[in-house]
């Protein structure tokens, strides 16, 4: 029992990691219908950002992650302006294979730039506590990352639910035509979404490289398929779904691993995204709707 | 008996009844219409018959057997053809290739001598494209037999669809809206031409149509539904002068005709 | 009469062209004219172009997105070198073997996941390509994560050559008759093949097995000459090098995916030294060409003998 509360601890905040992903995945998907394949890549970037601003401007953990939100958030806004918005009238096949490109193009011209070589992130930047609380051992950084994400999803939910734009957002995803002819701009509300989706992703690759102390230019691919497999399992395009399919996600790939073998904790989350699209492709709480002929 | 019948037919989409308790019945060789108002339920119907969606309750006979729930090229291998409410070409494909597709499912050469050129390969070709050449005839359109489909004006569009649904060689055509889009030149020479086919190939026709003229003038029964509910049934004139349509439906539209 | 004897005349000498290519590349080769690098450059060059061609059926012709081709070529390498290596069984066994065990791992993948549309479908192949990885990495006869090493050198020129035709050969093949009008028919409009009578599911399910049967068979190829395979080989990046001659040839085109793939692999000889760079590039054809020019290098438009006469002047 001891030992399951253990991996609970440790699933809670790897799934607040992949639920804050997974989050903007589901608002892109919402509103453009579209894979954003290099949204795991812009977690990585945010990571590097996060990292540079540590060493190099010597902040703390909070503005380095701010830092990161920020430039992160123009980055996906400047994706999406040069590279989706060009594709928003073609198939959704070339706008999946743009993505796969942009993601390729994100991990590779960092690896150009910075080298292949991970780095680490320096200790310094938040010194490791652990609080012993009935026989389990709890880290300071696990309770700063689980408090930092459900602060910024319930920022989120403010958002989306209390102010104009989000209602804007939540109107595009309805219905694109009728959100024009209410006076919505589109392509204002789709920047603004990317700009969100983005600044999340960032705090996330913050979290990571505070949480497992390395990071490295391909650090995006891995937890971004299964941020994208936590997103399907919600439900993609709903919001609520994202934040549980990740908590999901996190504590079933600690259970996996620490009751079965780590080798196959990667395939874990393919398994569970073949099952969920085999069965239920709308993901638990989605609705079924079909084609109209 | 009759071609195709069909017993209480019910579909709900969330809750909603689309089609409620549908009875409906066609005869060999008979054109017959399926009117009402928009949103009535009569392309559910359609797409029902055809295997699109599957019924939630009731039965759908063609030739005395049950096709209800059955995909829809297994329905259209057993002899029923459609064509759509907003047309459905194969786009980017050559005029004759769309017409030619619909002779696949008679394919009268196996794979294995597709890939290593056997005789009866190219038999198979040169029958299926003089079979696709006589069907482009009948529809006046062996000049654009290599032109790309989506490149043909409307009528013509509307005409390859209903070529290559011929071509499939059904018992039953389904035309949903052929006269959709099309001036009234068009629409008669449409009708004669929907009339000539049917006696041509010997076939029955099921048309849902907006364009009263049409619909009066070319078919022998009505069916008239309204809220997913067979509200009417019967001859042309008897249908004109229903109290029950002439409130669901007419009264306000055949003014505009 | 004439007409016949005239395309029998067509047809010999297209096969006369193929032979004597070969020969003259078998020639040089066995004159040592030809150095170790270009060898390697001619090597993956034919494997690139089975890998393209045979993707293209999937992804071009059918219009399902697949992301997983690498796995079918990891499970026929596999497969292969199990049969030549560790049974000791003959090079052709090795490759029917190859080739069947990756069509059926493609029968096993494309039923369930053939259903899904678009993007959907695309990340469930990417996910089976990955499982296919992950299992492989567990599984102890063929070495876990290290892979197999010391693999006899069976490949020779003959065999990549002759395969690559074969694949083209195959695929131009299918593609002109009524299966392949049915095939591309699903790209086209799915809803609407289906009610012309065309058993949908059934041919994606025929296309994506004998794309990976292909797919098996350049990995056949690839085991047999680069003496080691390791399941990181065949990760999903592999695939994503494939999308990219699919993409860049057109989508659909069977004479461009044979130029992509040519291009890509001296392109990757260019660029061997500066890996990462090569992938930057990758990944800005594949949104530049989706941006400007979506329908790739060639569209759906194939070279055959007509284009030819046309060039010539001829009659058609």
């Amino acid at each position: 029992m001891l030992e399951f509360s253990q991996q609970m601890i440790n699933g809670l905040s790897l799934g607040a990691i992949y639920a804050l992903i997974a989050l903007g995945y589901t608002m892109v998907y919402g509103i453009i219908k579209l894979i954003n394949f290099a949204h795991g890549d812009i977690m990585m970037v945010g990571a590097y950002v996060g990292f540079f601003s540590i060493t190099l401007l010597g902040t703390n953990i909070v503005v380095a992650m701010l830092v990161a939100m920020i430039f992160c958030a123009a980055l996906g806004v400047i994706m999406e302006k040069i590279a989706y918005r060009p594709l928003r009238n073609s198939t959704r096949i070339a706008a999946l294979i743009t993505a796969i490109g942009l993601s390729l193009f994100l991990e590779y011209i960092t690896v150009v730039i910075l080298g292949p070589a991970q780095k680490v992130f320096p200790a310094s930047a938040f010194p490791v506590k652990v609080y012993n609380i009935a026989g389990l051992s709890i880290l300071n950084k696990q309770i700063f990352v689980f408090v930092s994400a459900v602060l910024l999803m319930l920022i989120l939910q403010y958002i989306i639910k209390r102010t104009k734009t989000g209602k804007a957002m939540r109107a595009v995803s309805l219905d694109q035509e009728a959100a024009v002819l209410m006076g919505i701009s589109v392509d204002r509300t789709i920047s603004i979404t990317f700009a969100i989706g983005s600044a999340l992703a960032a705090a996330a690759g913050v979290m990571i490289g505070v949480y497992y102390q390395t990071i490295n230019p391909l650090m995006g691919i891995i937890p971004g398929l299964k941020a994208f497999v936590a997103a399907v399992l919600g439900g993609i395009g709903l919001i609520p779904g994202a934040m549980v399919g990740g908590f999901v996600m996190g504590l079933l790939e600690t259970m996996v691993s620490g009751y079965g073998n780590s080798l196959y904790r990667d395939a874990v989350a393919f398994g569970v995204l073949i099952i969920i699209l085999l069965i239920k492709p709308t993901g638990l709480f989605g609705k079924n709707t079909g084609e109209k002929v | 008996m009759s071609l195709l019948e069909i017993n209480n037919l019910y579909k709900s989409f969330g809750g909603l009844g689309a089609v409620i308790n549908f009875n409906f019945s066609i005869q060999p060789r008979e054109l017959t219409g399926l009117i009402g108002p928009n949103g009535a339920g009569k392309t559910t119907v359609f797409n029902l018959i055809t295997g699109v969606y599957k019924p939630d309750k009731g039965e759908i006979l063609f030739q005395g057997q049950n096709i209800a729930g059955l995909s829809p090229h297994t329905i259209c291998q057993k002899g029923i053809a459609r064509t759509f409410q907003n047309i459905r070409l194969f786009k980017d494909l050559s005029v004759i290739d769309n017409v030619k597709i619909a002779f696949h499912k008679n394919i009268s050469y196996n794979l294995a001598s597709t890939l290593i050129r056997l005789p009866a390969f190219f038999k198979g070709e040169e029958a299926i494209e003089s079979k696709a050449m006589e069907y482009l005839n009948i529809f006046k359109l062996e000049h654009k037999r290599d032109e790309i489909a989506s490149n043909l004006p409307y009528g013509e569009q509307r005409r390859l669809e209903i070529a290559r649904a011929l071509a499939t060689q059904p018992k039953l055509l389904i035309l949903d809206e052929p006269a959709a889009g099309m001036n009234p030149q068009e629409t008669k020479e449409l009708m004669e031409l929907i009339e000539w086919v049917r006696e041509k190939f010997e076939l029955s026709i099921l048309l849902i149509e907006h364009d009263m003229s049409l619909v009066m003038g070319v078919c022998e029964r009505l069916y008239v539904l309204d809220y997913g509910q067979v509200i009417a049934e019967g001859l042309p004139e008897e249908i004109r002068n229903n109290k029950k349509v002439i409130e669901a439906y007419l009264g306000e539209e055949v003014g505009e005709c | 009469m004439q007409e016949k004897s005239k395309s029998w005349l067509k047809f010999l000498s297209e096969v006369i062209l193929l032979v004597l290519l070969f020969t003259l590349v078998q020639y040089a080769l066995s004159a040592g004219l030809v150095n170790q690098s270009y060898q390697i450059t001619l090597t993956s060059m034919c494997i690139n172009v089975i890998l393209a061609v045979s993707l293209n059926l999937i992804n071009g012709f059918t219009g399902q997105l697949s992301l997983g081709h690498a796995g079918f070529m990891a499970v026929g390498a596999y497969a292969s070198v199990i049969i030549t290596n560790f049974m000791d069984l003959p090079f052709i066994i090795g490759i029917l073997g190859g080739c069947l065990a990756a069509g059926i791992a493609g029968f096993v993948v494309g039923v369930p996941t053939l259903r899904l549309k678009g993007d959907y479908l695309a990340i469930a192949t990417l996910a089976f390509g990955e499982i296919i990885r992950v299992v492989l990495q567990n599984i102890d006869y063929v070495n876990g994560p290290a892979g197999i090493v010391g693999i006899t050198k069976l490949t020779t020129w003959s065999w990549l050559y002759w395969a690559a035709i074969l694949t083209i050969l195959v695929i131009v093949n299918l593609m002109n008759s009524s299966y392949g009008r049915a095939i591309v028919s699903i790209r086209e409009d799915e809803v609407a093949s289906e009610l012309m009578g065309i058993n949908t599911t059934g041919y994606k399910v025929l296309a994506f097995v004998i794309g990976a049967m292909f797919a098996g068979l350049a990995g056949v190829l690839y085991a047999h000459y680069f003496y080691i395979i390791k399941p990181e080989t065949f990760n999903f990046l592999k695939s994503f090098d494939m999308l990219v001659m699919v993409v860049l040839g057109g989508l659909g085109s069977t004479t461009g995916a044979v130029i992509a793939a040519i291009f890509i692999t001296f392109l990757t000889l260019a660029l061997q030294k500066y890996a990462a760079m090569r992938m930057v590039i990758y990944s800005l054809i594949l949104i530049i060409v989706m941006i400007y020019r979506p329908q790739g290098l060639m569209g759906t438009k194939e070279l055959s003998r007509k284009t030819f006469a046309r060039i010539w002047g001829g009659k058609k």
